[in-house]
């Protein structure tokens, strides 16, 4: 940017004197030149490194999730993160660096993203879409899909659907639950509120608590059952 | 003297052997001769008692086909399961998970703590992964999942560093991507502390 605004000046400078520009200019030239080439390889070198940094830490968090983001079992069922809202994986993140979501192990993990990483690792994820990772029993699948589509009236338990959407995409804050681990599905229901809403922090998981406290633990797993095998 | 001792010593192996595993007590002691007295492990051959039996099956297949490729697996191992049979490779498995396993502590008692650090929370600005999220709080394992805690110092350090050298293990397994960013003293802190847990 100096470089150029010099050569600027010098050019009508060079209207009263044009030798003076005839033999400067080659340098001016030259050194407006290498000032742009310098600052577009350090563009170039920022964007790398950013890139990079991009690239080891979706490496990083695939080593658990797994190399597609379909999710993992280790000693904990990792959730599978391909296909979901950028907005829910932002909002999670966050709510470990704050606390409101206790996990020893994402707390540590969240905490050194800086915001940036955290809405690029987001949108990365929302891109990929791998089979769902499977292994669910299949015995309840129909009465998940019931409970799923029309909810449990009697119990008070609104259909899934209304707002995870028919197909288990999700929307915005509201998590995608299509092709997400039986496992963690099962965790994460029938301890809602051990995990998630902790603190006094308003919290957008209050939503979720009472339906997934009026679902009994074979209801939890029939619906757990059927959202694993979306697609 | 010293060969008498020897074969007491076999005779009474054998026999505690031969009552635990009552099919083919000649299957646990061609393990033992090399995995140690107790399958407690023995320099290189690591401790297999306590072992999770879903782990040791997979890499019994995982030699069988030829995907574990270390040095020391294509020495010994390839050849020592070539002749095992899937249901003889499962009551092994079942046997060596059963037997109570002893921590080695023989790592570096001083880099033990660190060593804990890394194992439960990893180093996030490092990339490198909680050992914690798979092999669970006790590095105890789970289903194919490998029991860590109490192996050997030396064997823990050398299948970290072979990932590192591009050696395979089960295929699938994410233990290269996680190898690939320890540093030596990661993998020195990690083994130290491994080799003490109970």
């Amino acid at each position: 940017m100096v470089g150029s605004r010099s050569v600027e000046a010098d050019a009508s400078s060079g209207r009263r004197d044009g030798r003076a520009v005839m033999s400067r200019s080659p340098l001016l030239l030259l050194t407006a030149v290498l000032a742009m080439a310098l600052s577009a390889s350090a563009h170039a070198q920022e964007g790398m490194a950013a890139r990079g940094g991009l690239e080891a830490k979706l490496e990083y968090c695939k080593t658990c999730h797994g190399l597609q983001g379909q999710g993992y079992l280790g000693y904990f069922p990792m959730p599978r993160l391909a296909g979901q809202q950028p907005e829910y994986i932002e909002a999670q993140l966050r709510a470990f660096i704050e606390r409101r979501r206790s996990n020893p192990v994402m707390r540590n993990v969240a905490h050194v993203l800086s915001p940036a990483m955290i809405s690029s690792l987001a949108n990365q994820f929302h891109h990929l879409n791998p089979p769902p990772f499977g292994g669910a029993p299949r015995g309840a699948v129909a009465m998940g899909k019931r409970i799923y589509d029309e909810g449990l009236p009697e119990a008070n338990v609104p259909a899934c659907s209304a707002c995870h959407g028919a197909e288990g995409r999700g929307q915005n804050e509201i998590p995608r639950l299509a092709g997400q681990l039986y496992p963690y599905m099962v965790g994460q229901l029938t301890g809602w509120s051990k995990e998630r809403g902790q603190g006094t922090a308003v919290d957008t998981s209050a939503i979720m608590a009472p339906t997934a406290h009026n679902l009994t633990r074979s209801q939890v797993e029939a619906v757990a059952a059927y959202v694993s095998n979306l697609q | 003297m010293k060969r008498i001792g020897l074969i007491a010593i076999m005779a009474v192996v054998a026999s505690a052997v031969s009552t635990a595993f009552a099919d083919d007590s000649a299957a646990v002691r061609n393990c033992t001769w090399c995995h140690g007295t107790g399958a407690q492990g023995y320099t290189v051959a690591p401790r297999l008692a306590g072992q999770r039996p879903q782990y040791i099956m997979s890499q019994i297949r995982s030699f069988r086909e030829h995907a574990r490729d270390n040095p020391f697996s294509k020495q010994y191992m390839w050849g020592a399961v070539a002749a095992l049979g899937p249901s003889t490779a499962y009551e092994l498995a079942n046997y060596f998970a059963s037997i109570p396993p002893k921590p080695a502590n023989d790592g570096d008692s001083s880099l033990a703590s660190r060593g804990r650090t890394i194992f439960m929370d990893g180093i996030p600005e490092a990339n490198i992964v909680s050992c914690y999220a798979c092999h669970g709080p006790n590095a105890e394992g789970i289903r194919d999942i490998p029991r860590l805690g109490g192996l050997a110092y030396f064997y823990i350090k050398a299948r970290l560093e072979q990932w590192g050298q591009g050696y395979h293990s089960t295929p699938g397994s994410p233990m290269p991507m996680v190898a690939s960013h320890l540093g030596p003293q990661e993998v020195e802190a990690l083994a130290s502390y491994l080799s003490f847990v109970k």
